[in-house]
């Protein structure tokens, strides 16, 4: 428990400070000395000797296990590369390289700050198991990564904060109607909004308070994931912002939304409604994924193309989810490798945006020949989102493939299939023109901040592919029999 | 509770049909202050030191400070005074019944045993809610949308009070501060806003579209 705890606060506490130091050396430390000791603490709360009671307001089973070190690590990628991010930005005032104003960035302890108050947000958001607790965490992510949207103070950037804060929160307060609406589940007192309450009496629960509880939760926590057609703030937001930011927000933070979703699914998969919530959510992810396909393949901003692919993404998961069964486990092994792969993605678009100061596609040519690493990692991040093997994307596209197919659902697989298609054309012709060829700036080396995360995550990347490591399998498959799925 | 049911209504009612913007932000002010009473007089009786100091922080935050930031955004940035509607205020107010009698219907479909929720709130709450989705799509500048999500928040917030007075006091106090924290962010970006693009019109804001040429929307702003 007192482990937990110090999950949450420990990022909590240095962000608050981080606004505070002054010299940018002591700051990137304690940012960096945070996000090393987050993914330790986190590892070790992962261990099962040090499992908690679940009863309480805050607690870890499996499903919070997984996302909780998968954040912890995304984190630290992203802090590796960010401290040479922010080391390199100008402090004055810097020409926008698309529109040709001038604009000054938020000062370093702003950002630096945000984005440790985001991890504490998240890591509260996940291992709440307090429904309302959930809530308020979920929004505090919101806020805390406004800011972060925001870095580059630019009109563009302005836009995308404006249209996040906005679209967010109210999608939120839908959901925090139907936070209320499960409360009217429970006909005997005490009302408890504790997951343990809620699932100890699930047969006893109200059913039609629990299908509209279910409808509000999922539009309101699925605006925050980026499910179509609420996704509209998405593209904006995840390309406006910096890279290493846009890493942890496409790659853990629209976790954090799945996982709100994933446990009012584990309420209606307890109280025998598992296939009303599965209809929907299969409804909405084949809606975000054919929607994405279509702006993948008309892109002409590459950050923007990364974005509607975590649209995609997130349109599989839910589809996962919804199909039940084996797609439970498709699903969550999914998000593991999407996220990886996602936040390498970004971190080296970010390379290829700092070299070639624009995000459009068209006026690029020879990444491999300007930036050989990165020009390597992009095609291989390419192969590895799009599902190809020996990447782990392709073994969880696959598991949630067949589990369509064993449900004899084939309008869903053939739409499945086609949609997964479409985005590979889609991205192929942008991302292999723009990695091949001549290129007219001069090759650099890379510093090594720059490729040290993302080469470290592509190769986790290939390795989940080949081999399921034991303990992340069994955690795997433990959550998706929490969420009502079947045993090994 | 009736009374502050009626008035949660009539000031919704006021919102969309008044033109000027202090008067605006002056009726949210009066929406926080009713909201942050109710918790007290729906606790009769038992009056738990949570309940006041729930109470006394919604009538100090959405209350006094947020019409406060308001009112400072309005004064130091060039918005203009008065709101400029995409709907008339006339159909507003129209759209208005009807929203009402949707909110009627809804709260009659519930099925609510009268212990729980007292029929009127639930009625003004679900009205506030609707009233704010309305204004934040019907209403042009960005300062009408951070008025509207707080109406909506506002809204929930009624909500909540009529079907959960047992939720966790801690709880309550973290939406709270949310809620406050998103609007004060809000605030914080309409300065931003104003200086980047000179107007506070949503509308402008279309450089980052996939549905229409962003090219046309940079000349515009040149």
């Amino acid at each position: 428990m007192t482990l937990l705890l110090l999950t949450i606060l420990l990022p909590a506490v240095a962000g608050t400070a981080s606004y505070f130091i002054r010299p940018h050396r002591w700051r990137r430390l304690l940012w960096g000395t945070t996000a090393a000791l987050h993914l330790a603490l986190s590892v070790t709360a992962a261990l099962p000797m040090n499992a908690t009671p679940l009863d309480h307001w805050i607690g870890m089973d499996s499903l919070s296990a997984i996302f909780l070190v998968l954040t912890s690590l995304l984190f630290l990628g992203a802090t590796v590369y960010g401290i040479g991010y922010v080391a390199r930005e100008p402090v004055t005032g810097q020409l926008d390289f698309e529109d040709g104003s001038l604009f000054k960035n938020e000062p370093e302890s702003i950002f630096t700050g945000a984005i440790l108050l985001l991890l504490a947000a998240m890591t509260l958001a996940i291992l709440s198991r307090h429904l309302a607790l959930q809530w308020v965490a979920i929004e505090a992510t919101t806020l805390a990564s406004a800011p972060l949207i925001y870095y580059h103070q630019n009109r563009r950037s302005l836009e995308a904060a404006w249209k996040y804060l906005i679209l967010c929160s109210v999608g939120i307060a839908v959901a925090l109607l139907g936070i209320f609406f499960i409360r009217m589940t429970i006909q005997d007192s005490p009302h408890e909004l504790t997951l343990a309450t809620l699932l100890e009496r699930a047969s006893t629960l109200n059913h039609k308070w629990l299908s509209t509880a279910f409808i509000f939760m999922l539009v309101g926590y699925g605006t925050k994931m980026g499910l179509a057609p609420m996704h509209t703030w998405l593209p904006d937001a995840h390309s406006e912002a910096p890279s290493p930011v846009s890493a942890m927000l496409s790659g853990a933070l629209l976790n954090c939304a799945f996982l709100g979703i994933l446990r009012v699914q584990q309420i209606c998969a307890a109280a025998g409604m598992a296939s009303f919530g599965g209809d929907l959510l299969i409804l909405f992810g084949l809606v975000s994924m054919g929607l994405a396909g279509v702006f993948i393949l008309r892109q002409a901003d590459y950050k923007r193309m990364l974005a509607y692919s975590s649209v995609e993404h997130m349109g599989i998961l839910a589809l996962g989810v919804g199909l039940g069964g084996l797609g439970l486990f498709g699903s969550l092994l999914h998000a593991v490798n999407h996220s990886i792969v996602k936040a390498m993605l970004f971190l080296t678009a970010g390379n290829i945006l700092s070299r070639f100061h624009t995000k459009d596609t068209t006026k690029i040519q020879g990444v491999r020949d300007a930036l050989p690493i990165s020009g390597a990692l992009w095609i291989a991040g390419f192969l590895a989102v799009t599902g190809s093997p020996p990447f782990g994307t392709f073994i969880s596209e696959f598991t949630i493939l067949r589990a369509v197919v064993d449900q004899g659902r084939w309008v869903v697989a053939a739409l499945y299939v086609v949609f997964l298609l479409l985005a590979f054309v889609g991205m192929a012709g942008i991302v292999l023109r723009m990695a091949l060829g001549r290129s007219e700036v001069n090759r650099v080396r890379e510093p090594l901040t720059t490729v040290l995360s993302p080469l470290v995550f592509a190769v986790i990347a290939i390795l989940l592919g080949v081999y399921l490591p034991g303990p992340l399998a069994d955690k795997l498959h433990d959550a998706a029999q929490l969420l009502g799925g079947m045993a090994k | 509770m009736t009374i502050i049911s009626v008035l949660l209504i009539l000031s919704c009612l006021l919102l969309l049909g008044s033109s000027r913007l202090h008067v605006a932000i002056r009726v949210v002010a009066a929406q926080g202050i009713l909201l942050g009473v109710l918790p007290l007089i729906r606790a009769v009786g038992d009056i738990h030191y949570g309940i006041w100091i729930l109470g006394l922080s919604t009538i100090i935050s959405k209350g006094i400070l947020l019409p406060w930031l308001m009112t400072v955004c309005v004064r130091l940035s060039g918005i203009r005074r008065e709101i400029e509607p995409f709907v008339g205020f006339g159909p507003s107010l129209l759209c208005g019944t009807a929203l009402l009698g949707l909110a009627v219907w809804i709260t009659t479909r519930l099925q609510l045993t009268p212990a729980e929720a007292p029929l009127v709130l639930l009625t003004s709450s679900f009205f506030a809610i609707f009233v704010g989705l309305f204004l934040m799509v019907a209403r042009r500048q960005a300062i009408t949308q951070s008025l509207a999500y707080l109406v909506l928040e506002n809204g929930v917030y009624g909500v909540g009070v009529c079907m959960s007075l047992d939720f966790p006091f801690i709880v309550e106090l973290g939406i709270l501060l949310d809620v406050f924290v998103g609007v004060f962010l809000m605030g914080n970006l309409l300065f931003h806003l104003d200086r980047e693009f000179e107007h506070l019109d949503t509308d402008k804001l279309t450089e980052l579209s996939d549905l229409s040429a962003p090219a046309t929307a940079v000349e515009e702003h040149a």
